[in-house]
């Protein structure tokens, strides 16, 4: 009998069944089907400037900075501003990195050529990686990257500051909403490669109990809403 | 990991003696609990969440069976190799194997105590692999030859003092006057010290805090990032999980998480929650290339079939030890085993057998805050005292403790004379106690006088007053 036998008629005997039971196996599929959410939380059925305002003071409270930096034309500049601000302009050249991203390749780079602006996978020199979410929780506020060539997910852990870019229209109440946004780009079961759900910058507490910025991933989280 | 329940009471004892250890905990899981106290308190639907917390793992045990099927199949599809091990020696040698055939020299591994619990690091350094812990308190216990005292606080019991001393100990090829005085430079010491392991590493191991059936995908909840790098950085991952951590569908992923974090720190959410399902895809430019995920089994199919079911609900969050008056007088260690507190003291005994690990469900003062806290409403005490049974039953305490406990049986066991037995004690001993209203000694209750008084009874019993009040009361 190999292991898996072994485990599973073991887990069956201490539940009293058998396998191959098509009751049971319809429940599950029912319940794949239906995939039920099972209590969501008021403050995510909140809806317009206050769904914002949430995420925002969530975002915030956990060390993120957040841009509203307007329409999608507008975000190189105010990335560019952004860098200056955390003293990336100064000394040589910054760089920043993304993947094959389409929204991310269509913004006007060209604005802000003074900005080194490369692709792929993070390397181990790269200070900014760029990302574009596929949508924002506002209950927690998280931002949800479906990882992969266009968002590679090392830009979201190797850099020191990472920079999350979000259309506003996908900034959701729930967990449940945003899933529902995952099973519209992945199709039913789907998934991407990697699902990250990121809430501020890396952070430890594991030296004398004290909360510390910047454990292994990024120091730095900046949020850049559009539209 | 090598087992040392038997000695709880030597360890405890020592443990209560350590200036240092006192000063590292001091305060800090009252902080833990403070923290929590107020994520509650800022989210009025909390205690709902904890019934629809245990519904969902209630609900996904019973299915156990086709849910781990269904993760297995779903997997597989994502281009997972799915393993299954039966016991720690199962785990350990297909974990070799799989760094053996992806040549591996150095691997990086992220915070699971599923590879405590197997003994992990010390099988694979033993055929010579170079295993480097990249969560912070871990990588903080590996170079000082410790194991994690607490279960998502690994290096609670340190003081920041001790890991200063550690880091110019061990970080030999930095200048040695370096300034080291805040959190921050010591964290960041580390942050440099390990990023070049993870670029190196050819092997990247971690837990996960939960499988899903749905989508066939394994979870891990951090703050650091360091599981992040770890898998998405060497050329292949391995994840060790039990087989306990199967959810249903990623809605269920989102209740336990609205629980898991609050529960844990008293963040609203952990920094970091990642879902990865298979390996690099075509044309993606990262990920790891091989995907394995090895499933434990290690005791738990028994244990859901035992009285002990409603501890495999557990979601390792902390809570029950960061409110345990014993384990914030003892540490972690003091359990002798990887999990200590209330956990521990029902999942030890199930997991080594009560023989070894029957001092652990003793450890407690069955005060309740553990349940009262638990996401998962797990009846921890409850489920101590079955433990206590069943080391009664085994026969194993000392024939003194036994007949006490037989003496005790029988006089409970018949109310009449247990209530004059109860008046004459009370009368006598209220009657003996009256002009200071405590005893420094008792005999027969050595152990207690030993390091407190004991409160002389009024000279009536609880019993008696009963009855008296329900008589003075209108009907």
């Amino acid at each position: 009998m190999t292991a898996r036998d072994a485990i599973l008629g073991r887990v069956r005997s201490s539940l009293g069944v058998k396998a191959g039971d098509q009751r049971r196996a319809a429940i599950a599929a029912e319940r794949m089907a239906q995939h039920p959410e099972t209590l969501v939380p008021d403050r995510a059925k909140q809806a317009g400037p206050a769904l914002f305002a949430q995420f925002r003071a969530l975002l915030e409270g956990q060390q993120a900075m957040v841009i509203e930096a307007g329409p999608a034309e507008a975000v190189p500049q105010a990335i560019a501003r952004y860098l200056e601000s955390i003293g990336e302009t100064t000394g040589k050249p910054p760089a920043i990195r993304f993947g094959s991203d389409a929204r991310l390749a269509a913004m006007p780079w060209r604005d802000v050529d003074w900005i080194d602006v490369r692709h792929g996978a993070a390397e181990p020199g790269d200070r900014v990686g760029l990302s574009h979410a596929l949508a924002g929780i506002s209950e927690t506020g998280t931002l949800v990257i479906a990882a992969g060539r266009d968002n590679p997910v090392t830009l979201a852990f190797m850099p020191e500051t990472h920079i999350i870019a979000v259309a506003r229209e996908t900034i959701v109440g729930s967990y449940e909403q945003a899933l529902d946004l995952v099973r519209g780009a992945f199709g039913g079961s789907g998934m991407p490669r990697t699902l990250n759900y990121i809430s501020g910058p890396s952070r430890t507490a594991d030296i004398g109990g004290k909360i510390v910025i910047g454990a292994h991933g990024p120091r730095r989280l900046c949020v850049i809403v559009i539209g | 990991m090598h087992i040392e329940t038997p000695l709880f009471k030597q360890n405890a004892r020592s443990a209560l003696q350590d200036p240092q250890l006192q000063r590292a905990l001091g305060g800090l899981p009252g902080g833990l609990v403070a923290q929590r106290a107020a994520a509650r308190d800022r989210l009025p639907e909390f205690e709902r969440l904890r019934d629809a917390g245990r519904d969902l793992r209630n609900d996904t045990l019973a299915m156990l069976d086709v849910y781990l099927e269904m993760y297995e199949r779903k997997a597989t599809e994502a281009g997972a190799t799915v393993h299954w091990a039966e016991t720690a020696a199962d785990a350990r040698s297909i974990i070799l194997d799989i760094c053996k055939s992806a040549g591996a020299r150095l691997v990086a591994k992220g915070k699971s105590m599923i590879s405590e619990e197997i003994g992990l690091n010390a099988h694979l350094e033993a055929s010579g692999l170079e295993v480097v812990e990249t969560d912070l308190g871990e990588y903080i216990l590996q170079i000082r030859g410790e194991v994690p005292s607490h279960i998502i606080a690994p290096a609670i019991h340190l003081t920041q003092e001790q890991v200063e001393a550690d880091f110019r100990r061990t970080h030999t090829s930095l200048p040695e006057h370096r300034r080291l005085v805040e959190p921050a430079e010591l964290v960041g010491e580390a942050r440099q010290v390990l990023r070049e392991k993870f670029l190196t590493a050819e092997v990247g191991i971690t837990g996960a805090n939960f499988l899903i059936a749905e989508t066939g995908s394994s979870v891990i909840v951090t703050n650091e990032g360091n599981g992040d790098l770890t898998q998405s950085l060497a050329r292949t991952h391995i994840v060790i999980a039990s087989i306990d951590k199967v959810l249903a569908t990623r809605e269920d992923l989102a209740t336990v998480l609205r629980l898991l974090a609050r529960s844990a720190t008293g963040q609203e959410c952990t920094t970091y929650a990642t879902l990865s399902t298979g390996p690099r895809r075509p044309g993606d430019v990262d990920g790891p290339i091989g995907y394995h995920v090895v499933l434990l089994d290690n005791g738990r199919a028994e244990l859901l079939g035992s009285r002990f079911r409603e501890v495999l609900r557990c979601i390792r969050c902390g809570a029950c030890m960061n409110h345990c008056p014993v384990y914030n007088a003892v540490g972690g260690h003091a359990y002798g085993w990887v999990y200590p507190g209330p956990i521990g003291a029902v999942l030890t005994p199930a997991l080594i057998g009560i023989a070894k690990g029957a001092n652990l469900p003793n450890a407690s003062t069955f005060c309740g805050r553990c349940e009262a806290v638990c996401p998962m409403k797990i009846p921890l005490p409850g489920l101590m005292r079955h433990w206590r049974e069943a080391e009664f039953e085994s026969g194993q305490q000392p024939a003194r403790q036994r007949y006490a406990l037989k003496a005790w049986a029988w006089l409970a066991a018949r109310p009449r004379l247990y209530h004059v037995a109860m008046r004459f004690a009370a009368a006598a001993l209220g009657a003996a106690g009256r002009s200071k209203g405590r005893f420094r000694w008792l005999p027969l209750a050595g152990g207690w006088t030993r390091h407190r008084d004991f409160a002389a009874p009024q000279g009536r019993t609880f019993q008696q007053l009963w009855v008296e009040h329900q008589r003075g009361v209108p009907q």
